[in-house]
């Protein structure tokens, strides 16, 4: 397989697979770069690569989840997501039917997300020097009005609010493998989050930030809000909201559902007296319907994460330096 | 001729005995309190100053510590009298402080007696007794710097302390019920109750009720102990499933009536320090069943104030007294947090109004051949030093292990090993961490140089170290922590053989190690070998669920195991568990002594799943029949390092559990199956390395049937055994041996 040469297989593949998919007026001319203007006074860009093995597993495959987390990441910075980049690392022997999945399922995300994938990019490498497929996106969006969101801003007193359950993308990649005797009805929570920001930012004009809870899950969050903005942060075991499917997964594997990567959470800081109507409106939109008040920015201890746990006790939940071994003894 | 006294010789009476001393001797000049400890001058004929140079240290009151006494030639002042002078609180200090003692014979006569001004007064004290550690804020040790400073003296008492021939001369927590400290009972909510406070606790005890006491180091929650409802409301509304708890009794006979008491478990008992001592409960004891669930042991102090004394003689039974908090939280010790926190636990609350400065845990003990054990070292020994030989060039902060933590600061010729801390990943746990290290650094005057911390990148204790400014970093491997520790607790710097055997802790290869042979001086150490490795599926839910570890040591010894109770029990989970082991996934490998002693708890079905640190070990000891001699045998492959298979162990366990033998005798043959592979693998490297000493440390030596077993065949054997005394063996004593192998470092 040749693809990914710059050749005439590559244009086939481009015009096979990836315009088809993706058709909009920017991408079609298939220049070297895709010319727009923007709307608003402020422009955020972001980037991220995707990487997941396995490629395809229960509520999504890594076409949407590149799609997504790009959407989100400009989401949860306050933006728009208007325009995304898509570039393709494939392993040679990688089936020409699998890559059409991936894509129509980039697509579908876009249309979800009413964004559009405006260039691209393919190389192919040799068999064995990548896992199938590998994908980078990058994303614009426009900032509307002076929104200025940032961790650094939450203050004593704010309210800290998840959007749903945690930990489903994380748990079900860790099941799809295989490779385990742990059979659990858990799938991906993969999804754009653009819309349920704006439904949040509609109703609460005065959110300080959100962050989408990816790798390191919400449990890294809540100390990058510590250390960020030097104050401490409370929540409340019992106020996380984690399925049970996930949980007994969770304590089979071993593993705390807080340090659970999601792909279509996002964790809000809103103040106090916003709590109920920033839960009201994220409640309000369907990727929102779980969302809870989870805990509080407090003035004691700073930098510090502390979780009030069942019995009354208060455990810190600590940002993992490396691989979680046991500490215990 | 200047004198100077350096030790434990503040508020032990020390002044008052030089006085006396000088007095006698009929010599002229002064006594005084600085922050290096005790000052004198002294001027009279050469025979009496030589006299009284020697008596300083010969015949030092009972608290005192005398560490050394120089003497230098002065210019005599020609002074006619001998006078104490006032403290001088300038300069460099480095004076130690005493530990918190029990109520003195003497006091205890005057609270008995009627006629006494403190005739049942619940803070009598004396210069040979009562508080210290826990309520001093500050150096040099004098009222105004305690919690007592807010209690004026009244004149009677004024007079005591003023008055050299006293016992209470310069007695900085004396006081009476005209000035001193006061009790009150309170409600649940805050309310006062009733006056006198005991009688009416005592009755609402005797009633079944809980009752929070408001003690030396912090808030205990006390219990009629021969009462099975009580004790079983305290275990539920305090979130403890199974863990011990200790019980108080009025003195020495009333324990005699509960547990088989020897000579050296009475003496510890009866030590200045009252811990709660670990002792064999008699068969049919008066005791509830959930005191102490599945345990032959029992956990009994005496009392150790004036306030628990009256309080087991107006209760006339037994008391649980176990600490004030919730599940694993630290014990409560200020009065509000008292009322927040023990409010849904306790009926009443025992209260009084002199301040408790530190928290400070009661202190936990066994015997041992003779000699007392510490299990956890804490009131009544903490702030003494122990003194290390090679010393400290630059200050040293130890930070210590994550559960059970304690810290030390050293500088000189003393390591301050702290009170008990707790587990680090509370966070009112580690706000007191952080809080103790500025404490003992004022107190003991100690900024420290180089800091010293555990390899494991996730303990908090090591996040602490890694973030401070401007020190020199020592990592510090654990097991090499705990030998040093071992050494430093018998006097010695090695090189030995070292026998590490514990539940966790991280090794150089980023595994995690737990059963290690260690040819290790105070400087370094070498792995000479090691328990073969298995993984632990799931990680720390492995160390909660034990027959995880069971799953993973049969999958290891290839074992066909599907008629064990262990495997039916856990039949849904099983496969899953089996499968976490194969792919190794969260699956870490180790080499944890402790997590087989789990394994085979869990074949033998003696424990699943545990709710306190180390449980199924300890009920693996008690369920083993202590008359049993037989052991498994494991092979050893002698690599370098050598690996020993502990699966052979699980084989041979299985193997007699299939063929119908009591779980008793599996268990004894285990415990001595472990020492014979201990003392193999000693012998092992005796032949490889020519070392005759052996130095046994980890938290699986608080096991006294494996502890016994294997002293005694390594003795038999030749061997030169060093086992843990003053410091515990398990990873409270962590913090002493990194700040001893920091030490020996900086020395090169
Ligand atoms: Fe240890
Ligand atoms: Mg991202
Ligand atoms: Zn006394
Ligand atoms: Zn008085």
């Amino acid at each position: 397989m040749s693809h990914g040469a710059g050749g005439k297989a590559t244009q086939t593949l481009i015009e096979a697979v990836f315009l088809d998919a993706f058709r909009n007026p920017l991408l079609e001319p298939l220049e070297d770069a895709a010319l727009f203007s923007v709307a608003g006074p402020r422009v955020a860009l972001t980037t991220d690569s995707y990487v997941v093995s396995p490629l395809f597993f229960p509520g999504g495959n890594i076409g949407d989840l590149a799609v997504n987390g790009t959407v989100n990441d400009l989401s949860v910075s306050g933006a728009t997501p208007l325009y995304l980049t898509a570039g393709f690392i494939l392993e040679e022997g990688f089936p020409v039917a699998d890559l059409t999945r991936v894509v129509s399922s980039m697509q579908e995300a876009a249309v979800a997300a009413g964004v559009s994938i405006v260039t691209g990019d393919t190389k192919v490498v040799q068999r064995g020097k990548a896992d199938g497929c590998y994908i980078n996106t990058a994303g614009v969006g426009v900032l509307l009005g002076d929104i200025s969101l940032s961790v650094a801003c939450a203050q004593p007193g704010d309210a800290i609010i998840v959007s749903g359950p945690i930990g489903d993308h994380g748990i079900t990649i860790m099941l799809a493998r295989g490779e385990l005797d742990i059979e659990a009805d858990i799938i991906s929570d993969t999804a754009p989050l653009n819309g349920l920001v704006a439904s949040l930012l509609a109703a609460v004009p005065g959110v300080r930030a959100m962050r989408d809870a990816t790798r390191g899950g919400v449990a890294t969050i809540l100390n990058e809000i510590a250390k960020a903005a030097d104050v401490g942060v409370l929540a409340s075991e019992d106020d996380i909201p984690v399925r049970d499917e996930v949980r007994g997964a969770s304590e089979l594997l071993g593993i705390d559902p807080m340090y659970v990567a999601c792909e279509g959470r996002l964790v809000a800081v809103v103040p106090g007296e916003s709590a109920e109507a920033a839960v009201r409106a994220m409640r309000g939109h369907p990727l929102g319907a779980g969302a809870a008040v989870i805990g509080e920015v407090v003035a004691d201890q700073p930098g510090i994460v502390r979780l009030k746990t069942a019995f009354g006790g208060t455990r810190i939940v600590d940002l993992l330096v490396g691989d979680p071994l046991p500490r215990i003894c | 001729m200047a004198i100077r006294v350096e030790g434990i010789v503040q508020g032990v009476g020390f002044r008052p005995f030089v006085y006396s001393l000088a007095t006698r001797l009929g010599l002229a000049g002064l006594v005084g309190n600085d922050v290096d400890g005790v000052f004198a001058e002294a001027e009279g004929p050469p025979a009496a100053v030589r006299e009284f140079l020697g008596a300083l240290q010969r015949d030092a009151p009972p608290l005192a510590r005398v560490e050394r006494v120089t003497a230098t030639a002065k210019a005599p002042i020609g002074t006619a009298t001998f006078a104490i002078v006032a403290s001088d609180p300038a300069g460099r200090r480095s004076t130690l402080i005493a530990a918190d003692t029990a109520t003195c014979a003497d006091c205890l006569r005057e609270l008995a007696h009627p006629a006494d001004r403190r005739f049942q007064y619940p803070f009598i004290n004396c210069t040979n007794c009562g508080p210290r550690f826990t309520i001093i804020r500050d150096v040099p040790y004098d009222r105004p710097l305690t919690t007592m400073a807010g209690f004026p003296m009244c004149d009677p008492c004024a007079a005591e302390y003023h008055d050299p021939g006293n016992r209470r001369f310069h007695a900085q927590p004396t006081c009476c019920p005209a000035c001193g400290p006061r009790l009150t009972l309170l409600d649940r909510t805050g309310k006062p109750l009733s006056d006198p406070a005991l009688d009416e606790a005592a009755a609402l005890l005797r009633r079944g009720a809980i009752v929070a006491v408001k003690g030396l180091g912090g808030y205990h929650l006390a219990a009629d102990a021969t009462c099975e409802p009580a004790v079983a409301a305290l275990r539920a509304r305090k979130h403890r499933a199974d863990k011990p708890f200790a019980v108080m009794t009025s003195d020495l006979a009333a324990v005699a009536q509960l547990c088989r008491v020897s000579a050296a478990e009475a003496a510890l008992l009866t030590s200045q320090a009252r811990p709660v001592v670990l002792l064999t409960r008699l068969p049919g004891a008066a005791v509830a069943s959930s005191a102490a669930p599945g345990n032959r042991q029992l956990g009994v102090m005496l009392p150790y104030t004036p306030l628990h004394h009256m309080l087991l003689a107006a209760a006339s039974r037994p008391l649980v007294l176990t600490s004030g908090n919730v599940s694993d939280e630290p014990i409560a010790y200020r009065d509000e947090d008292a009322l927040e926190r023990l409010g849904e636990i306790a009926d009443a609350f025992v209260v009084h109004d002199r301040a408790i400065h530190i928290r400070t845990d009661d202190s936990v003990a066994r015997a041992f051949a003779g000699r007392p054990m510490l299990v956890r070292r804490s009131r009544g020994y903490v702030p003494e030093p122990m003194t290390v030989r090679g010393g400290f060039a630059r200050p040293v902060l130890a930070c210590g292990a994550e559960l059970k933590n304690t810290f030390c600061l050293a500088k000189d010729r003393y390591a301050f090993v702290s009170h008990h801390i707790g587990d680090l990943e509370n966070a009112e746990t580690l706000r007191s961490f952080a809080e103790g290290i500025a404490h003992f650094s004022r107190l003991f005057d100690i900024a420290p140089q180089v800091v010293a911390h555990d390899l494991h990148p996730e303990y908090l204790s090591t996040k602490y170290a890694v973030e401070l400014d401007g020190v020199d970093l020592v990592g510090v491997q654990h097991h090499h922590a705990h030998i040093a520790s071992c050494l430093a607790d018998n006097g010695a710097d090695g090189p030995v053989i070292g026998v590490a055997f514990d539940g966790t802790g991280y090794g150089t290869d980023g595994t995690i190690w737990g059963g290690e042979f260690l040819i290790a001086d105070v400087a370094g150490f070498a792995r000479g070998g090691h328990l073969a490795t298995v993984r632990m599926p799931g990680g720390a839910a492995a160390i909660r669920q034990p027959w995880r570890m069971a799953a993973a040591h049969l999958h290891e010894a290839g074992l066909d195991v599907a008629g064990l109770g262990v495997v039916r029990r856990n039949a849904a989970r099983w496969d899953a568990i089996v499968s976490m082991v194969r792919r190794q996934v969260n699956a870490p490998l180790t080499s944890s002594a402790g997590r087989l002693f789990d394994a085979i708890a869990a074949i033998l079905d003696v424990r699943d799943e545990i709710s306190y640190e180390g449980q199924a070990a300890i009920e693996l000891e008690q369920r083993a029949d202590p008359a049993e001699g037989g052991a498994y045998r494991a092979g050893i492959e002698s690599g370098a390092p050598f690996r020993a298979n502990g699966s052979d162990l699980i084989a041979a366990a299985v193997g007699d559990l299939m063929a119908g033998v009591p779980t008793e005798l599996i268990a004894a043959r285990f415990h001595h199956g472990m020492a014979i592979l201990i003392l193999d693998g000693c012998v092992l490297l005796r032949e490889r390395h020519g070392l005759n000493t052996v130095a046994l440390s980890g938290g699986v030596f608080q096991n006294l049937l494996l502890l016994g077993s294997t002293v005694t065949r390594l003795e038999a054997h030749g061997f030169t055994v060093l086992t843990h005394s003053r410091v515990p063996c398990n990873d409270a004593g962590i913090s002493l041996g990194q700040a001893v192998v920091a030490a020996a470092g900086q020395r090169g």
